[in-house]
């Protein structure tokens, strides 16, 4: 008898918190509220992604630590690399949001950006 | 050479210290913990007793009376917080009533004044959130509710001021008697002492016992305590004592000088004598007796819990004594041993004369202490004295309405501080709902900028109690997660 | 407890007063978004008064994303939620006082006082017409959940580990279990995670999360944290710095089950067992408070008890989702804007006619809500028809269920006669997820009798 293989999960996208049921053969999902929910699925199964959020080291007057992001949803396997890289910035103020900080950072193809404007 | 050398700076040894700075002494405080107060000084009931309770035949029966009156002048002196708040012994029945009688006559002989027995209504009249089935009480005016660690704090940095030497984290691990001098070994170095004041609280058996046969032995005993939260408001306004009877001593019920409500302490003997964890079974204790007296006590309004250890001996009174040459104990300091204190240090000084330790007054001397509470200082006064003092308009504790200015004055009163729980017991920080939530991030700041020590060197408490482990980004965690 | 002067006595030399249309009590996003609100519907003269040395309160250290995906349509980071907010005070005329603390406010007919005072500035008395309670919440402690033990350090809350880390640049311990599975512990376990802590474990005394299900995907499952539920930590061990803990399973009435015991060596035991709002300025200013919430009791405008006294945002009560303090926010900064130019027309206020006195019996416009054992709470507690109507609004009700319904369920608003008034529809519910359903004013115009009572039903 075949097997029905469906993976659980719960989708990440929004606070909803949909559970999604994942084809593991057709990579069908059921469960969702809206198509990002679909593709979170989907991606999940083959190649699931995270945004990194962390901070790097800042020379400011106000603070010591600027907090940043990849731009894009890195390979979950590459999540602590990214966090290597980062931990070896250092920038200076004044900093703005959506600076770029580290170009394609551990070669996932996302950019490191800063997320707080610090003035000096 | 020290003339004096003190172990110990709790309660005892910091009053003596104190006394001793009025002299022309060269005196040495020495602590085996990174501050002053950190034993039974720190955690326990925090009441000045009114004197009803020891036998009259004890050094307890003798000292109670003049050393409350004694610490009532010294909180003035030293500006240290205290409510003269009197205390209420409350009984339920018949053999209640006995015993209360016998506390009154007690009293009497121990030259307690104004006590009053008064009846249920009169009690309730008194303490409207008595237990309706409370019978008899005993009213004693003359006592209170004190901040102990500001006692004992205020004593030292006096001392300290007017020229004691304070060595913190210096235990002391043996003495030798040196023909006419001690020599007091702690592992960073030796003192040589031609006097030895052992004031070393649950450890002074140990202390006593570097010099002469055993005569006493300390018999740790754990009181664990709640600490309810302000917004209680004033349920009580005095101590409430339930009449001990044979199964129990009971659980008070105290108001606190900073405005809670302290309900505690059970007793239990303990092996050892450092263990200041709360229990459950202790804290179930406390809970379940706790409503006895005071029916509206509602512990959920709890803010803190903590457990004390206090020095309860063999002996049955204090031991103060001259057990070597040159040597006096100031030991078995239990309970009324806060009340008592500086008139212990009074009393020591005599017993080292009487050995022929000679002093003489200084010319200049200055015994008194002051603090600039925010909190206290008048609405209408406030926005010229932050005008003069920017620092005080700086809130860092905000539970407690604890100023920057506060806290840097603290830290500048001459006593090293390196943890948050130093700056706490100085200024009152933490103390409130949030317990330290929000302000601790800002005192650690302030520690360092203040002292120059390292985030990593700061301490919650004691030395050990360390609170942040390097900085994110550094590398050493680069090769840990390698 | 010490009462706070009226204002009629304050002393003289502080008689001459700065004033102002709005003030908000709070830099966070509930103030942010109040102020802004209330200048877009037309005041002026408002000041933010924030203790912290900048605006954007608790953003400015979640600096993980998720926030914004319902206001703004996107996934944003803490700080830059916030700055979209503090963007927009850019060429408005709102002022801030920061590192400012407010000690007192005292309320009068006219005028609320406002005693506040910083390191700049000094000791200022200013009034307001309108005042907006944003204080945001804190974290409750060891000490209010009872775990017995050592006076160990290491024992730290979340949200004050989430400060050291993010803003100050400290690690807080290299070996961390987490009590509580509120939503900053998940968070927190991934982001120790990240900064090179092993966290071994989650615990949580309760048979479901505290925390949002995302998180637990992508903080705790992601990083193969397990997350132990009717478990709760029975000892702590450490006579300096925390040295281990004991785990035991609970009951079901959360009684540790001998027998159970695991023990884990770590260094840190990280707190997450919730938030409480913080209220202490709203209480000493005379605002009733809901025991439910812990927050002020607020109309459908999101005023309290005491005259032009707003409150929005964790205040209130605590949110999940910033995107909703924001909504909230937004509504009760717009609503004081209306409450302050009735004053200033100087018009008896429809407000005036529906304040509940103490033992005062309800005027027929005035609907309480109430809720059946299985919902938590509502906000707001109190909803004046005619206001509505006058607004010509629909009235946003949030509330928390007090356990998990993994079926759908409906909840249905009745009013005293037991007749449904509103239902709504809900695949799923958890108490660690906040609810909010919009109710309209028409069918809320045919109900009868004075109270509403929102309950739990299963779909027949």
């Amino acid at each position: 008898m075949k097997k029905d293989l469906k993976r659980e999960m719960i989708c990440i996208v929004c606070p909803r918190g949909c559970h999604l049921q994942v084809d593991e053969e057709s990579l069908k999902v059921t469960g969702n509220c809206c198509e990002k929910g679909a593709a979170y699925g989907r991606n999940e199964l083959t190649h699931p992604t995270r945004v990194v959020c962390s901070t790097v080291k800042l020379v400011s007057d106000q603070l010591c630590r600027c907090p940043v992001k990849t731009d894009h949803a890195v390979a979950k396997d590459k999540i602590m690399d990214v966090m290597a890289v980062l931990n070896q910035i250092q920038v200076h103020a004044p900093v703005h949001i959506g600076q770029v900080l580290c170009g394609n950072i551990a070669g996932t193809g996302a950019n490191l950006v800063a997320t707080r404007n610090i003035d000096h | 050479m020290y003339d004096l050398a003190i172990i110990g700076a709790g309660v005892v040894g910091c009053c003596l210290a104190y006394e001793c700075s009025r002299y022309n002494l060269k005196v040495l405080l020495l602590e085996k913990e990174n501050d002053v107060s950190l034993g039974a000084s720190r955690a326990n009931t925090a009441i000045i007793h009114g004197g009803y309770d020891p036998d009259p035949d004890t050094l307890m029966g003798q000292m109670n009376v003049p050393g409350a009156y004694l610490t009532m002048d010294r909180v003035e002196t030293l500006d240290v917080e205290f409510i003269k708040t009197g205390s209420l012994i409350v009984g339920f029945d018949e053999k209640d009533a006995q015993v209360i009688q016998e506390k009154y006559e007690k009293g009497l002989i121990n030259g307690v004044k104004g006590m009053e027995i008064l009846n249920g209504d009169e009690a309730r009249d008194r303490e409207p959130q008595l237990s309706p089935e409370v019978t008899i009480a005993l009213w004693v005016p003359d006592s209170g509710v004190i901040n102990p660690w500001e006692f004992t704090l205020a004593h030292a940095e006096v001392a300290v001021r007017e020229g004691v030497d304070l060595k913190l984290n210096h235990e002391v691990t043996g003495i030798d008697w040196q023909e006419d001098h001690y020599l007091v070994h702690t592992p960073e170095e030796s003192f040589a002492a031609r006097y030895v004041a052992n004031c070393a609280g649950i450890h002074a058996d140990e202390i006593h016992s570097m010099v002469a046969e055993p005569a006493f032995k300390i018999e740790a005993t754990r009181g664990q305590y709640y600490v309810l939260d302000r917004a209680v408001g004033e349920i009580i306004k005095s101590v409430i004592f339930p009449c001990p009877n044979a199964l129990t001593k009971g659980i008070l019920v105290a108001p606190t000088v900073h405005g809670n409500i302290l309900v505690g302490p059970d007793a239990e003997r303990i092996d050892d004598k450092e263990n200041t964890s709360t229990t459950a079974a202790g804290l179930s204790h406390v809970a379940q007796n706790a409503s006895r007296c005071v029916p509206g006590l509602n512990l959920r309004s709890n803010i803190r819990n903590y457990a004390g250890v206090r020095a309860n001996s063999d002996y049955g009174d204090f031991f103060l004594k001259i057990v070597a040459p040159h040597f006096l104990d100031i030991a078995a300091i239990k309970s009324p041993g806060l009340t008592c204190a500086p008139v212990l240090a009074q009393e020591a000084v005599k017993l080292l004369q009487g050995e022929g330790l000679v002093y003489t007054p200084k010319a200049e001397w200055d015994g008194t202490r002051k603090v600039v509470r925010f909190k206290e200082i008048p609405e209408e006064d406030r926005a010229a004295f932050i005008a003069d003092h920017p620092d005080y308009g700086r809130v860092i504790c905000r539970c407690e309405t604890i100023t920057e200015g506060e806290i840097v004055a603290a830290l500048k009163r001459g006593l090293p501080v390196v943890s948050l729980d130093g700056v706490k017991r100085r200024t009152g920080t933490g103390m409130g709902r949030c317990q330290g939530g929000f302000c601790g991030p800002r005192i650690v700041e302030i520690l360092c900028r203040e002292t120059g020590i390292s985030p990593e060197a700061i301490t919650q408490d004691k030395a050990g109690s360390y609170i942040l482990c390097g900085p994110t980004k550094s590398e050493v965690q680069e090769e840990e997660r390698a | 407890m010490k009462h706070v002067p009226r204002a009629a006595n304050l002393p003289e030399h502080l008689a001459n007063y700065p004033e102002y249309e709005l003030i908000v009590v709070g830099g966070g996003p509930a103030g942010l978004a109040a102020a802004v609100g209330a200048y877009q519907a037309g005041l002026r003269k408002i000041l933010i008064v924030e203790r912290d040395t900048f605006l954007g309160g608790i953003l400015n250290q979640c600096i993980h994303n998720g926030f914004g995906l319902h206001h703004f349509g996107e996934e944003l980071t803490g700080p830059e939620y916030a700055s979209r907010f503090i963007d927009q005070l850019e060429g408005t005329t709102i002022e801030t006082a920061l590192d400012t603390m407010v000690l007192s406010i005292n309320n009068t007919d006219a005028w609320r006082y406002i005693h506040m005072m910083s390191k700049a500035e000094g000791y200022q008395v200013l009034r307001t017409k309108a005042l907006v309670l944003a204080m945001g919440c804190r974290e409750r402690t060891r000490m209010q959940i009872q775990i017995p033990g050592s006076r160990a350090a290491g024992i730290i809350n979340a949200g004050q580990a989430q400060q050291f880390v993010n803003l100050e640049g400290h690690m807080v311990g290299k070996r961390v279990i987490i009590l509580g599975s509120g939503d900053i512990g998940l968070i927190m376990a991934r982001r120790l995670t990240l900064e090179g802590a092993k966290v071994v474990a989650c615990v949580e005394l309760m048979p479901y999360s505290g925390g949002l299900m995302r998180n637990i995907v992508q903080c705790l499952q992601d990083y193969d944290i397990p997350l132990y539920l009717s478990h709760t930590i029975t000892d702590i061990r450490g006579k300096y710095r925390v040295e281990g803990v004991t785990v035991q399973a609970v009951d079901e009435h959360f009684k540790p089950i001998p027998g159970t015991e695991v023990d884990y060596e770590v260094d840190t035991v990280l707190l997450s067992v919730g938030l409480i709002p913080e209220n202490e300025l709203s209480r000493a200013a005379g605002v009733q408070i809901d025991p439910h919430t812990s927050g002020p009791s607020v109309y459908e405008n999101g005023e309290t008890s005491e005259k032009g006294i707003f409150a929005c945002g964790n205040v209130l009560h605590v949110h999940d989702l910033v995107d909703y303090v924001t909504e909230e926010a937004l509504a009760a900064g717009q609503a004081a804007a209306t409450f302050v130019k009735q004053e200033i027309r100087g018009s008896e206020t429809p407000n005036e006619q529906n304040r509940i006195e103490p033992g005062q019996q309800l005027t027929s416009s005035l609907i309480a809500l109430k809720t059946d054992d299985h919902i938590a709470y509502t906000v707001p507690q109190h909803i004046r028809l005619d206001k509505l109507v006058e607004m010509d609004k629909n009235v946003r009700i949030f509330f928390r269920v007090r356990q998990n319904y993994p079926e759908p369920t409906r909840v249905v608003f009745r009013d005293g006669q037991g007749k449904q008034i509103a239902a709504f529809k809900r695949p799923y519910m958890a108490p660690g997820e906040m609810e909010n359903v919009s109710l309209p004013m028409t069918l809320l115009k045919q109900m009868s009798g004075q109270e509403l009572k929102l309950s739990v039903e299963e779909i027949a």
